[in-house]
């Protein structure tokens, strides 16, 4: 099939960007999204022109590294899909296809389709861990976990860290990512011991950022690769609230 | 003098690490407050060094090329890890894990090596849990295990198909918890181009801030690669895209000896190609086996749907030439099993280059356990079906979907169509004991050492090897070194060393730069890929290998006069990335048919052709070829070979049988 792609290009933080229309022959419906900009990167390069700069690695939906806002949609038009497991059977001959970088205040773009999100690495480092140095640990065994809060906890750690929920919310808030793992956490027996100052920091962190409030409209759930659910904000808000109560 | 000692500690296995680590010397917490480890890589084995290090109160700095640490590699590894914990009662031990790794590898590793790993894996298993890890559970609240090929027990721990994932964010959580104590700098979008040498010693790497283009000097105490492995040479593989062997591949070329390049590790279930576009292989993890049976259709070119060949009808190849491991036999043995049914007329899928993978007598039996469960009696089929279709999805959902996604076929019905792609690298850089290169103060962890594995790795077990070495080995034996090196100042970055390194790597860029050819950077490498995967590949001989060392020569040739790189060097520039890394695969590929062409035997996934039993096994050759092949580096095209002798005390190696 044959497209026609407007890309958001931007040489780098402090220039000004703007979209460029590129036509792209021939794509395969078996192919990756982002394979279809090998191809058209193919072309650029062998025009002497610069080619698209885009984060990916995995390839797999699970590095988090891709970010594509296309159509105005983070990740694109497939429920529960990364942008590098966005397959162009999804589209048909003749379309035409936008695509821009995550835009949100806390992920100033670098260049292209790049952003930075080491924000999220900020958060974190703020709180997102259970305290433990190596060697600490006693036998797993001694530590059982009803099934149930293990399969919770598990269902909030398989976010990816992409940014697609800040990308998606209209106040690019970082609820969603942030209480995925504060649930994550909260719901297992060794991560209770540390819950109320790890939400608090995470949170103070979290607005330092610049990230935006939450106002439920639920896109962020709605754009997530990994499908992590709105109920973990719900625990994040109950863990937060329960954390000032103490302090 | 050979140049290599592998440090092995003396006396019987079972006590050699305990006596080790407590003679070793130590250094004092005043002390390693004053020392600076730098470490490349944030993968399982980088992210578990750095938190480990810090903790104990070294100063250290973390480099990964991607924009945040929790993106390395290692997330992308599905299927689980190994310890032997044996909370199954089902006969696991420290000395069964050892053994059966060392007879995976086809007896080309180190026991005293092998018998540490086996030793720690429980350790890894209660950190990662301490850590919140969410592993997999029953319904007691337990934890939950499974099989994987090459072993006879469940001792592989899991969470769904992202055992990766969950344990990597557990190390990373462990890494920005010492960034925000200060105790860590990290360094991301930062690529290592050489490490710095003073006095014979290792004092510091340059690398480049991928965002600026600049060239930065980092001074260090010591510096350990856990840079992982180099799949990527063959250009398809089941890596990541950024994958490479740059960080090793210029260690190499200031001296530290490659161990065993030619052992690579052909993954006998990935996604077939489907064209020319593709990018890289998708695996479907090899926990897939336990519950999928493998089959080709009995008749040559049967153009039937899976679904409608009879089951009289199907060759279930594993199960009949291995009766004892059947699906489950090694990697290794699994893929040239396909392989050799694909060649001979029998694949199936368009391109004929495929195999099936089919769940269907599993789901089945589930159902059948969990309407036991459910008190259900009478079930239908359709019943069983659904039943047993939930638990499949509980354990595999990711990798079912993952599949439909690319394919475009729901494998909940279908059977999966699968092929081997390359996976994994054995070799890497040669490390002794105490996972110390031949270059004084350079160390190498996780998939990037060439240590553990032998010629072939089990499932499972890279997680385990770089966690090992990350959390609970580094932390001993680098105080080994640095304990004689406490009086040495950090060296300020001005020294003529890290002048003169810096300037390389500039030359190096410019060079790169200035070439303004016709070429793209994927043209070279693809094809470079494809002469590794024909030549190089699951099956080697003389000929081919001889041949490929040639062309790999004459695509090199043509690499430094015409490949173009647009843009500038002082700014991000994704190709002149891939260039640089491209560059080193051009030399690496050349040396890995070398040592192929070397080693005439066959042994793990290194498969002559020339030696093979009557019935088409690998015949490995131990008078002759009982040894780690460790190369140093001359110049471009030109190695010697050191050979480090394998001493096998407990295990008898015997012809590996999994009949
Ligand atoms: C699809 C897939 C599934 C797998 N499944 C399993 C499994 O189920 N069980 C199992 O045991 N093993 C599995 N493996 C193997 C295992 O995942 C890897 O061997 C292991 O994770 C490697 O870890 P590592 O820390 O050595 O390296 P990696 O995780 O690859 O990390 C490398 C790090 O080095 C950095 N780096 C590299 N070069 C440079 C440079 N020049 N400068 C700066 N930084 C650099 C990268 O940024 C990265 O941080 C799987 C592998 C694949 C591909
Ligand atoms: S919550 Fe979802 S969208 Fe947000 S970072 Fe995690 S995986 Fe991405
Ligand atoms: S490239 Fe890794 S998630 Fe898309």
């Amino acid at each position: 099939m044959n497209l026609t792609l407007k890309i958001w290009r931007q040489k780098n933080a402090k220039e000004a960007g703007n979209l460029v229309t590129y036509p792209v022959k021939e794509v395969s419906p078996d192919m990756s999204f982002l394979e279809m900009f090998d191809v058209l990167n193919e072309q650029l390069i062998q025009k002497n022109e610069e080619p698209i700069a885009f984060d990916h690695d995995c390839r797999e939906g699970i590095c988090g590294m891709c970010s594509m806002y296309i159509n105005g949609r983070a990740h694109g038009p497939a429920q529960g899909t990364t942008t590098c497991q966005l397959h162009m059977r999804k589209f048909k001959d003749g379309d035409t296809i936008v695509v821009e970088p995550w835009r949100a205040e806390a992920f100033p773009v670098v260049k292209d389709l790049i952003v930075n999100r080491s924000a999220f690495d900020r958060v974190i480092s703020s709180g997102g861990f259970i305290s433990v140095n190596t060697g600490n640990a006693k036998d797993a065994n001694n530590i059982p976990i009803p099934k149930d809060d293990a399969d919770n906890s598990f269902a909030a750690a398989a976010c990816i860290g992409c940014g697609a929920c800040v990308a998606a919310c209209k106040n690019s808030s970082a609820m969603l990512f942030v209480s995925a793992k504060v649930s994550q956490l909260a719901l297992l027996p060794q991560g209770r011991i540390e819950r109320e100052s790890r939400v608090l920091n995470m949170v103070r962190q979290m607005d330092e950022e610049g990230f935006g409030s939450c106002t439920n409209t639920g896109a962020c759930e709605a754009e997530c690769p990994k499908e992590i659910s709105v109920e973990n904000i719900a625990r994040m808000n109950r863990e937060y609230l329960m954390a000032n109560l103490k302090k | 003098m050979s140049k290599i000692n592998s440090k092995i500690p003396e006396g019987v296995l079972e006590t050699k690490w305990t006596k080790y680590k407590s003679s070793v010397p130590l250094v004092n917490p005043s002390n390693k407050r004053n020392i600076e480890v730098i470490i490349v890589g944030s993968g399982l084995a980088g992210a578990s060094a750095a938190s480990s290090l810090a903790e104990l109160g070294y100063k250290v700095k973390c480099f990964c090329f991607q924009d945040s640490p929790r993106r390395a590699h290692s997330i992308a590894a599905q299927g689980g890890i190994n310890a032997a914990k044996n909370y199954q009662n089902d006969g696991d031990s420290t000395y069964r894990l050892f053994y059966d790794t060392v007879k995976g590898g086809d007896y080309r590793s180190r026991e005293g090596n092998v018998y540490r790993l086996a030793e720690v894996s429980a350790n890894i298993i209660d950190q990662c849990v301490a850590q919140g890890v969410p592993f997999a559970r029953e319904y007691g609240g337990y934890l939950s295990n499974r099989s994987f090929g090459g072993t006879q027990v469940q001792r592989t721990f899991y969470a769904a198909g992202q055992t990766g994932q969950q344990l990597l964010l557990g190390a990373y959580s462990g890494l920005e918890r010492q960034v925000g104590l200060g105790t860590v700098k990290m360094y991301s979008r930062h690529e290592m181009l050489d490490i710095v040498m003073i006095d014979g010693k290792t004092r510091g790497i340059i690398a480049r801030d991928l965002i600026t283009g600049k060239l930065e000097r980092h001074f260090g105490h010591a510096v350990l690669l856990c840079t992982g492995g180099y799949s990527n040479v063959f250009y398809l593989s089941t890596n990541a895209m950024g994958c490479n062997v740059t960080a090793a591949w210029k260690a190499h070329r200031r001296g530290a000896l490659f161990g065993n390049p030619c052992f690579t590790q052909i993954h006998p279930t990935c996604i077939p190609v489907s064209g020319d576009h593709q990018s890289k292989l998708t695996l479907m993890s090899e926990s897939l086996r336990n519950d999928g049976r493998i089959w080709v259709p009995k008749k040559k070119d049967d153009a039937r749907k899976a679904t409608d060949i009879p089951e009289e009808e199907r060759d279930y190849y594993l199960e009949r030439r291995y009766p004892a491991f059947g699906n489950l036999v090694p990697r290794d043995v699994a893929s040239r099993a396909a392989k050799e049914r694909c060649d001979a007329g029998y694949g199936v899928g368009t391109s004929k280059m495929a195999v099936y993978l089919d769940f269907t007598s599993n789901t089945l039996r589930y159902g059948q356990v969990e309407a036991n469960k459910r008190n259900l009696h009478n079930p239908t089929a359709a019943d069983l079906k659904k039943l047993g279709q939930e638990v499949v999805k509980e354990k595999y959902g990711n990798l079912f979907e993952m599949y439909e996604k690319i394919t475009g076929e729901n494998p909940y019905e279908l059977p999966m169509r699968i092929y081997p792609a390359v996976h994994y690298t054995m070799g890497g850089l040669w490390v002794d004991y105490e996972l110390m290169t031949t270059v004084p103060g350079l160390y190498a962890l996780g998939e990037a050492n060439f240590s553990d594995h032998g010629a072939n790795r089990l499932g499972a077990s890279a997680l385990m090897q770089g966690l090992a070495d990350g959390y609970f080995v580094i932390p001993y034996t680098i105080g080994s070194y640095l304990a004689s090196d406490i009086s040495t100042k950090a060296i300020p970055t001005d020294h003529e060393a890290f002048v003169e390194a810096e300037k390389k790597v500039q030359e190096q860029l410019d060079k790169l730069m200035n070439v303004k050819g016709t070429k793209s950077v994927d043209h070279f490498h693809k094809k470079l890929g494809k002469v590794m995967w024909d030549k190089c590949g699951m099956g080697r001989n003389e000929k081919h290998l001889t041949e490929a060392i040639s062309e790999i020569k004459t695509i090199r040739e043509e690499f430094w006069k015409d490949v173009r790189i647009p843009g500038i060097q002082n700014e991000l520039n994704t190709e002149l990335e891939k260039a640089g890394r491209v560059a080193d695969f051009l030399e690496l590929g050349e040396l890995m048919c070398k040592d192929a062409l070397m080693r005439k035997e066959s042994c793990g996934g290194h498969f002559r052709e020339e030696s093979q039993t009557p019935d088409g096994e690998a015949k490995r050759d131990d008078d002759n070829f009982s040894y780690v092949a460790a190369w140093e580096f001359k110049e471009a095209g030109n190695w010697e070979l050191h050979k480090e002798e394998l001493v096998f005390d407990v295990v008898h190696p015997t012809q590996r049988s999994y009949k």
